[in-house]
């Protein structure tokens, strides 16, 4: 069992090798660049030391007792050490904001440009897309509507950005990841743990609801696209 | 039990007092355990302490059910329920283990108790829940939850609309769906009651000019915990037009405070003068700290803990002038030179919590604190009785000391950062110094233990700690007979909580009987079976044992046959009312 938080910490980890960089790091797991000028050269190869291990549930498996234990770091174990959740993520903001305050400074957006108060973290949710294999992350604060929020999806997956990773080049129409003509389809994962095709209810109601977000291949999601064309007349965005 | 004895031996004599004049007699006797024993003492009293009875402490919410409660107690005014075990703090829970509110509500609402105060920790509540208490309860006038989850700000509003009579909104360190900030525009106009107002753990925005105009019209208000959505001049009108405030918790401040902004803030904190506690900070500049110099010298209680901005000597310069703290919840930041200041300036006290910084040591720092601020701030302070100690290494010579210097510990948790991390001089085990502190130390009720222990630490606590009532182990022992010594030697045992510990069967199995006298077991990554288990289980029907699995599919994936397998995480409690019928599917009650 993996805990949320040290997920989290492995991915915003990650964030900070393929944010701050210029055009990111790669992996062999990401689909090659298209053009290859997402990369730059200040692209590096992620290795196993940038995927801190978390797991070792059963710590007691793994070690003796009584002086022959190797030493564990704490970062290992679930759970430890005994420090509330509530705790740990008001410390684990300290630290995505300090990333957060580094990487600001490359990126230029208008939504960003905002006072300090306005970067706490409650809003991100993590964003994967079919194909690739790192996930992003997404402010659902910094967003207001359905078309904002796909819009910077399209961004950070789709376009040639600086930082993005992704299916870079391969697009240059508007992707409409809404409407359920392009290629993928965008879907979130509720607080039940069902998977719902974003867009039928109310953007506020949404954003209360939502988990994490995927952007699906519409052949995987046939069911859920047939059914939004018709709730499309019905739904206003 | 003393005291019922007491009591027994003139319950004659008190027989022939009416009713109402025991019933007065016992009004004196608040606490519940005192209440307990009072209710044994004869079938009358029972009955008189029954009806008379006003505040019930369920320790555990499935232990007995509401209608059996509101059976026995129907004069029933202020309740406190707690749900999730406590490893539930570290992730090591489901989130949908359990816990709910809801029952118990909907059947103090059926029932028209009277409810007036409700305080719940690690329970899961809806906003339906927050509805129907708000609507059911006439005279409700407190509500305190803490470490709770499962409802959002829309709950929050109902009680603020519907609660006419609310004296206090007390929310600590829950999980709440923030749907920003109008829930304060829900407390009428007429609403003037307030003496108590929490909401530091809200992560949105807040309506600033709701919370003005609430803070106001509230004479009463002696507690006031703001989130971090409240800037420095917002809190600057609203210390200004609650001067009589005793209780502060800090929003978030802008880094660069203007100097006309920090000069009106200081001016408003100055006529607080009956300012006594301060918390929050969670994003502050340390400037803004020295704000709050006016009134340092009147603080008792002191939390800093959220203050992850604030560096060691900003904590230091401000912490050595609160001579007068009883209460001081820090981070390792302040260093083990900050304790040895601590120990220096703060005769008075009483309950110290060092947090660490840097929990998984990743910046590689060497500010945090040792066995050297622990042994200071002993020495230091005469008065201490709790503790709770976050550190990267331990001595047992500073065990030793500490335990020589401060017998009068009631509750003693020390957390050394690496599991099983020896002695680091002798690189021995700990084992001697806790065992000097469960020695010296004979009204200890709380401890937790960590570092390298072997089954001799154990034989020391079940020997010495006579009043021990919770203990946490975590990676430590040997063998069964380390759980064994604990077991039967700790007389006044209630939770027991152990993880990656090699405690098996034998220890589990071996005395059945104790756990009836026991709030709760759990036990996780150990050597215990399900095999182990389920024995257990047929042995002792008045326990529910709960077996959690790993993987939310668990039971279906298992192979139940095997019980030779290990339980992942055992959880087991006495109850009166038998298998709980809404576990989800990754429990398994045996």
């Amino acid at each position: 069992m993996i805990s949320e938080l040290e997920m989290e910490k492995a991915e915003s980890e990650l964030e900070l090798g393929l944010g701050l960089s210029l055009g990111g790091g790669t992996a062999a797991k990401i689909g090659k660049p298209g053009g290859g000028g997402a990369w730059g050269e200040s692209g590096r190869l992620l290795t196993a030391k940038d995927f801190p291990s978390v797991g070792s549930k059963r710590a007691a498996d793994s070690a003796s007792h009584a002086g022959a234990s190797p030493p564990r770091s704490s970062s290992q174990v679930v759970g430890w050490p005994p420090i509330g959740s509530h705790r740990m993520n008001s410390l684990a903001s300290k630290s995505a904001r300090e990333e957060e305050g580094e990487a600001g400074k490359k990126k230029v957006k208008d939504d960003e440009t905002k006072d300090v108060n306005k970067k706490v973290q409650v809003g991100f949710i993590k964003v994967n897309i079919d194909g690739v294999a790192i996930g992003r992350k997404v402010d659902l604060n910094a967003h207001s509507s359905y078309e904002n929020l796909a819009q910077t999806l399209e961004d950070m997956f789709f376009r040639g950005n600086p930082g993005t990773i992704g299916l870079t080049g391969q697009f240059t129409k508007p992707l409409r990841l809404l409407d359920g003509s392009s290629e993928f389809v965008l879907t979130y994962e509720d607080k039940e743990g069902d998977w719902m095709l974003v867009g039928d209810v109310p953007w506020r109601m949404f954003i209360t609801s939502v988990k994490r977000l995927r952007v699906m291949k519409t052949s995987e999601a046939n069911g859920l696209a047939a059914r939004h064309q018709e709730s499309n007349e019905r739904q206003r965005k | 039990m003393d005291r019922a004895i007491k009591l027994q031996l003139s319950t004659s004599e008190m027989n022939y007092f009416p009713d109402e004049v025991i019933e007065h007699i016992f009004d004196f006797i608040p606490s519940h355990r005192d209440r307990n024993s009072i209710s044994l003492v004869s079938k009358s009293w029972h009955k008189i302490e029954r009806y008379s009875r006003h505040q019930v402490f369920i320790g555990n919410c499935y232990a007995i059910s509401p209608e059996r409660l509101i059976r026995r107690f129907p004069c029933l005014r202020s309740l406190t329920l707690k749900g999730k075990p406590h490893f539930a703090d570290f992730n090591l829970v489901p989130h949908e283990w359990g816990g709910f509110l809801h029952p118990w509500i909907d059947a103090l609402s059926k029932a028209r108790v009277g409810l007036e105060e409700l305080r719940l920790k690690r329970m899961v509540v809806s906003d339906e829940s927050l509805e129907l208490l708000s609507r059911s309860f006439v005279g409700f006038k407190s509500l305190v939850l803490v470490s709770c989850d499962g409802f959002t700000t829309d709950g929050l509003a109902s009680i603020a609309a519907n609660c006419r009579n609310l004296r206090e909104l007390d929310l600590q360190e829950n999980e709440i769906d923030d749907h920003r900030g109008q829930w304060l525009n829900c407390f009428p106009d007429s609403s003037t009651t307030l003496v108590s107002l929490n909401f530091a753990c809200l992560k949105g925005e807040t309506n600033l000019s709701a919370l003005e105009r609430l803070v106001a019209r509230s004479p009463n208000l002696k507690s006031l915990k703001v989130n971090r959505a409240v800037p420095l001049d917002a809190l600057t009108r609203l210390m200004s037009c609650a001067p009589q405030l005793v209780d502060l918790g800090v929003g978030c401040y802008e880094n660069e405070a203007e100097p006309e902004s920090f000069e009106k803030l200081m001016a408003a904190i100055k006529k607080c003068t009956l300012l006594r506690s301060l918390s929050g900070f969670s994003e502050v500049a340390p400037v803004c700290l020295t704000a709050f110099y006016p009134i340092c010298e009147n603080l008792t209680s002191l939390n800093l803990s959220y203050a992850a901005e604030i560096q060691g000597n900003h904590l230091i310069e401000f912490v050595q002038f609160c001579k007068r703290l009883q209460l001081l919840w820090i981070l390792d930041s302040i260093g083990d030179k900050g304790l040895e200041i601590v120990a220096s300036s703060c005769k008075e006290l009483q309950e110290l919590r060092v947090f660490p910084s840097d929990p998984h040591d990743e910046e590689d720092n060497n500010t945090a604190v040792t066995e050297v601020g622990l042994v200071a701030i002993s020495a230091g302070c005469p008065k201490l009785h709790s503790i709770l100690y976050f550190c990267k290494q331990m001595t047992n010579a500073a065990l030793i000391t500490v335990a020589k210097n401060c017998p009068n510990f009631i509750r003693f948790r020390l957390c050394i950062l690496e599991p099983n991390k020896p002695d680091h001089i002798t690189s021995q085990s700990l084992d001697e110094g806790f065992g000097a502190i469960v020695q010296a130390c004979k009204g200890l009720r709380r401890l937790s233990v960590s570092g390298l222990l072997t089954d001799k630490v154990f034989l020391y606590i079940g020997m010495y700690a006579a009043q021990l009532e919770m203990l946490s182990i975590a990676f430590a022992g040997d063998t069964d007979k380390g759980m064994l010594y604990v077991l039967n030697g700790c007389k006044k045992l209630r939770k027991l909580e152990i993880r990656d510990s090699p405690f098996g069967n034998a220890a589990l199995l071996a005395d059945v009987g104790k756990y009836e006298t026991m709030r709760s077991l759990w036990m996780s990554s150990c050597e215990v079976t399900l095999g182990g288990c389920k024995r257990l289980a047929r042995n002792a029907p008045w326990l529910n044992v709960e077996i959690i699995n790993e993987n939310e599919n668990g039971r279906m994936e298992r192979n139940e046959e095997d019980e030779r397998e290990k339980v992942d995480r055992l959880y087991l409690y006495r109850t009166v009312v038998g298998t709980r019928k809404d576990a989800p599917p990754c429990v398994t009650i045996l």
